[in-house]
């Protein structure tokens, strides 16, 4: 009898205490959000670090800082326009390079390909985007440029009738690097987020869509684009804006092929500069506070560049289908 | 309405095409693919030998390796991962487990995935002005946290999406016993979603062990061997970026042959995460 009642009896002292660790709820709790908080934190820090560090020059060069392309070190003027221009060009002529081969690299694997290839190929085209940025840099100049610039600058060039609205838009020195050339490794590295992006958005797609358009004797253009790819439209925008925020902000491999001039390239195959390959190269070689604090403006022009950029994307992908 | 023939020949043709550019571009995709693991392999390969691993990086025309590069990557990555880790598996359980449909919680979900995209220069520059100028130098801790903050979001992400697919009835069990939450989501949520947190995590470090911009104005670089965290420590990328566009054939060797290291153990955590990832979904 007694042994059967002690066990009972420690259960009833053990309801009536607070379960063991229950004090540090309020404590694992407040870790997490303040975890989450430093995220955020991390955020604001940076916007708030490069409108401080930035602010010198904005101060001293006004709005003369974006409007002109004066980067002269050893006047201390420095005028941003050279690098925003070349950060936009080279963004946009990527991003209309990779979202057609990214659309049919998609449209291939849901639409065309056979089920036993899917998979691989999917991973490969994924294995593309984890390539880190500065082996498509070392590719870009060493692999790439020679490649580029005896098959397709020189025969370009060639061709161009003298005088004509060609002959200034091949204009530049056919060495293999410059704008065009960074926009197609640019286009490389972003094509794999955006087809994998849109492949996802694609399988979304319910299957009596796709079967009862076939069923009313729609070709595969025709289902892909009249029924698939509207369906999907919002995240499909998404998916191209986060390319296109890549872009922008790609760093090493646009610093290897870019050619890195400050002045406004004059032509597709002449050198320019991007903001992020400003600052990689002269950052840590600044030769005064004027040119660091330059540097940092022009961060802040690239921060608000892609902010604005990847918030829209992210409002887009995020409604209809999460990503 | 019948169709003409004609109508449906165009129709065709036009299909035609359209799969015949899809089949090409995937084929182009894929060239690039090849082309570049060629280009890695062969340049890689040449370069590529014991001394790589037990060397120093050397002076111009002296022999010499990586091995400090090597080492000082490693040191980072261990580092980094570990901050990561511990603020991106406690923000992603937040997201989860606390913050619910509040509205400061759907702000950090929104920053959060704009962070994780974010271009890594600024992460750099960010750390620069917190903790190099202020300090007076360049180190391996703020190498470390610049990495860091460029994992954490991806951490972040994959922790709340693997909690928020366990199922509900796990969390009520556990709080019918008389759990505390705390120890519920310690002990039960934590561990069945180990695996999807442990897929985030190489994910995440896949991603930064090929970052270079951020380490430009944070871990710098240092020639010689050294482990000490709080000076310039030498990194892989920033050895590559700074030997390949050098002038002497024997700097740009070992840049190849340290591309390939990195690229070879990027996309060897890459596909180890993948398959991880399918491993539960198949069962």
């Amino acid at each position: 009898m007694s042994s059967a009642a002690a066990p009972a009896a420690r259960a009833n002292s053990r309801r009536s205490q607070a379960p063991r660790g229950a004090s540090l709820e309020a404590v694992f709790e407040g870790l997490c959000f303040a975890a989450a908080t430093a995220l955020l934190a991390a955020l604001g820090g940076v916007l708030v670090s490069l409108v401080i560090g930035g602010w010198p020059a904005f101060a001293r060069f006004g709005l003369g800082f974006f409007a002109t392309s004066t980067w002269d070190p050893v006047q201390e003027v420095y005028g941003a326009a050279g690098p925003i221009v070349g950060t936009l060009i080279t963004a946009t002529l990527a991003l209309m390079i990779a979202l057609p081969i990214a659309g049919g690299v998609a449209f291939f694997l849901v639409e065309l390909c056979p089920s036993i290839l899917r998979r691989p190929i999917g991973t490969a085209v994924e294995l593309l985007a984890g390539i880190p940025s500065i082996v498509y840099g070392m590719w870009g100049l060493f692999v790439f440029a020679p490649a580029f610039s005896r098959h397709v600058e020189l025969p370009l060039m060639n061709a161009a009738p003298p005088g004509s609205i060609w002959e200034k838009i091949v204009g530049g020195i056919p060495n293999g690097t410059g704008i065009l050339a960074a926009s197609i490794i640019l286009a490389i590295m972003i094509l794999p987020f955006i087809a994998a992006t849109l492949r996802e958005l694609l399988m979304t797609v319910p299957a009596q869509m796709r079967e009862s358009a076939y069923g009313l004797g729609a070709t595969m253009r025709e289902v892909v684009m009249s029924v698939t790819l509207p369906y999907v439209r919002r995240g499909a925008i998404g998916a191209v804006m986060l390319g296109l925020g890549r872009a922008l902000g790609e760093t090493m491999a646009v610093t290897f092929i870019i050619g890195n001039s400050h002045d406004f390239p004059k032509g597709i195959f002449d050198s320019g500069s991007t903001i992020a390959s400003t600052i990689a190269n002269e950052f840590t070689e600044a030769t005064s506070p004027m040119h660091t604090a330059s540097l940092i403006a022009l961060g802040l022009v690239l921060f608000l560049i892609t902010f604005t950029v990847l918030a829209l994307a992210r409002l887009m992908l995020r409604n209809p289908v999460r990503v | 309405m019948a169709a003409s023939p004609a109508r449906i020949a165009s129709r065709r043709a036009a299909n035609a095409v359209f799969v015949f550019f899809c089949c090409l571009f995937t084929v182009l995709a894929l060239g690039a693919l090849a082309a570049i693991l060629w280009s890695l392999l062969s340049q890689g390969l040449a370069g590529l030998n014991l001394a790589v691993f037990t060397k120093s990086t050397p002076a111009p025309g002296s022999p010499g390796g990586l091995a400090n590069a090597i080492v000082g990557s490693i040191m980072l990555g261990i580092f980094a991962m570990a901050l990561a880790l511990m603020v991106g598996v406690m923000a992603g359980t937040w997201l989860a487990e606390y913050a619910g449909a509040s509205r400061y919680g759907s702000v950090v979900r929104f920053l959060n995935d704009v962070l994780l995209s974010a271009p890594s220069i600024l992460i750099g520059l960010f750390v620069y002005e917190l903790l190099v100028a202020p300090f007076g130098g360049f180190s391996g801790f703020a190498g470390a946290v610049a990495l860091a903050l460029i994992a954490a979001p991806v951490i972040t992400r994959t922790t709340e999406d693997v909690l928020a697919i366990q199922p509900t009835t796990l969390r009520e069990s556990a709080v019918a016993l008389g759990t505390p939450l705390w120890s519920v989501i310690r002990k039960i949520l934590w561990r069945s979603a180990s695996g999807g947190i442990l897929t985030g995590a190489l994910l995440a470090f896949a991603r930064i062990s090929g970052e270079t911009a951020p380490l430009l104005f944070t871990a710098l670089n240092n020639q010689f061997f050294s482990l000490d965290m709080s000076k310039p420590i030498a990194n892989l990328p920033v050895v590559i970026f700074q030997f390949a566009l050098s002038a002497y054939d024997d700097w740009r060797r070992l840049a190849w042959a340290g591309a390939l290291i990195v690229a070879a153990s990027v996309l060897a955590v890459t596909i180890i995460a993948r398959i991880l990832s399918r491993e539960p979904r198949r069962s």
